[in-house]
């Protein structure tokens, strides 16, 4: 089945990016294809090279550049991004910002759409 | 190379204001209708105070985005519900619903349909993709 994901919430401060990230490992780890991850509202916070955590604590922004490099297509909406300060130089790598017309495809492409966030 | 129009529901199921789900929901819908999809949305739960009518957020001092819902038509967004159950549970009535624009020959005002919930479980089975806002 091919599933397409999204992210509608920040990291550390909820548990959608965690749920979405295990999720998809699972998807993979069962033959299945990801079409496309997508992050919108607070979830384009994910990805930014900025974030700091503890050492002991998990990397959410280099968790998903690494999925990235895998080949699966990690996309943050513009608009969201643009409101929160999200710009390119602050990307990790593999991940890219493009517009909702990208979530739009995934929609229609994927089998199903899987929603993370409240 | 044709391939089917795909089905799509949006569902909205929160209020309006105190986050920012509805309104960048309510993007995603205009966005979305430019492409070649079905578009239906539904309006539940808290979602449906989004559709009342005679919304002001001057003293929230946020930008509202009510007018907006009234260019759904033109936008070819024709296939708008809102849940009775959930109206009623807030005190609304149809009377209180906002127009989603205008009929294009008798210029009569159009409004969102209210219908139950096993209406809305019926239009669930059909579609391809459910995005929720």
């Amino acid at each position: 089945m091919k599933l397409a994901v999204c992210i509608y919430e920040g990291p550390y401060n909820h548990e959608a990016s965690d749920s979405a990230y295990h999720f998809i490992k699972a998807v993979i780890d069962k033959g299945h294809e990801i079409r496309g991850i997508f992050f919108y509202h607070d979830g384009v916070y994910n990805v930014t090279k900025l974030m700091e955590p503890p050492q002991d604590d998990r990397h959410i922004a280099n968790r998903w550049s690494e999925l990235g490099a895998t080949g699966i297509d990690i996309v943050v909406c513009i608009a969201a991004a643009k409101r929160r300060g999200i710009v390119d130089d602050v990307l990790v790598d593999n991940v890219r910002i493009s517009g909702l017309g990208q979530l739009t495809m995934m929609a229609i492409e994927a089998d199903r759409m899987v929603t993370f966030g409240d | 190379m044709s391939e089917d129009i795909k089905k799509i529901m949006f569902t909205v199921r929160k209020a309006p204001h105190g986050t920012i789900y509805v309104y960048e929901g309510l993007e995603v819908k205009l966005i979305m209708a430019a492409y070649d999809a079905d578009i239906s949305v539904v309006f539940m739960d808290d979602g449906v105070l989004a559709l009342k009518q005679g919304q002001n957020t001057d003293e929230l001092g946020i930008k509202g985005f009510e007018k907006t819902y009234g260019v759904f038509v033109d936008y070819e967004i024709e296939n708008v519900f809102v849940d009775r159950q959930s109206m009623e549970d807030r005190g609304m009535t149809a009377d209180d619903l906002l127009v989603i624009g205008e009929d294009e020959e008798t210029e009569a005002p159009i409004k969102p349909k209210v219908v139950d919930s096993k209406e809305i479980a019926a239009m669930m089975a059909e579609q391809h993709n459910i995005m929720a806002f």
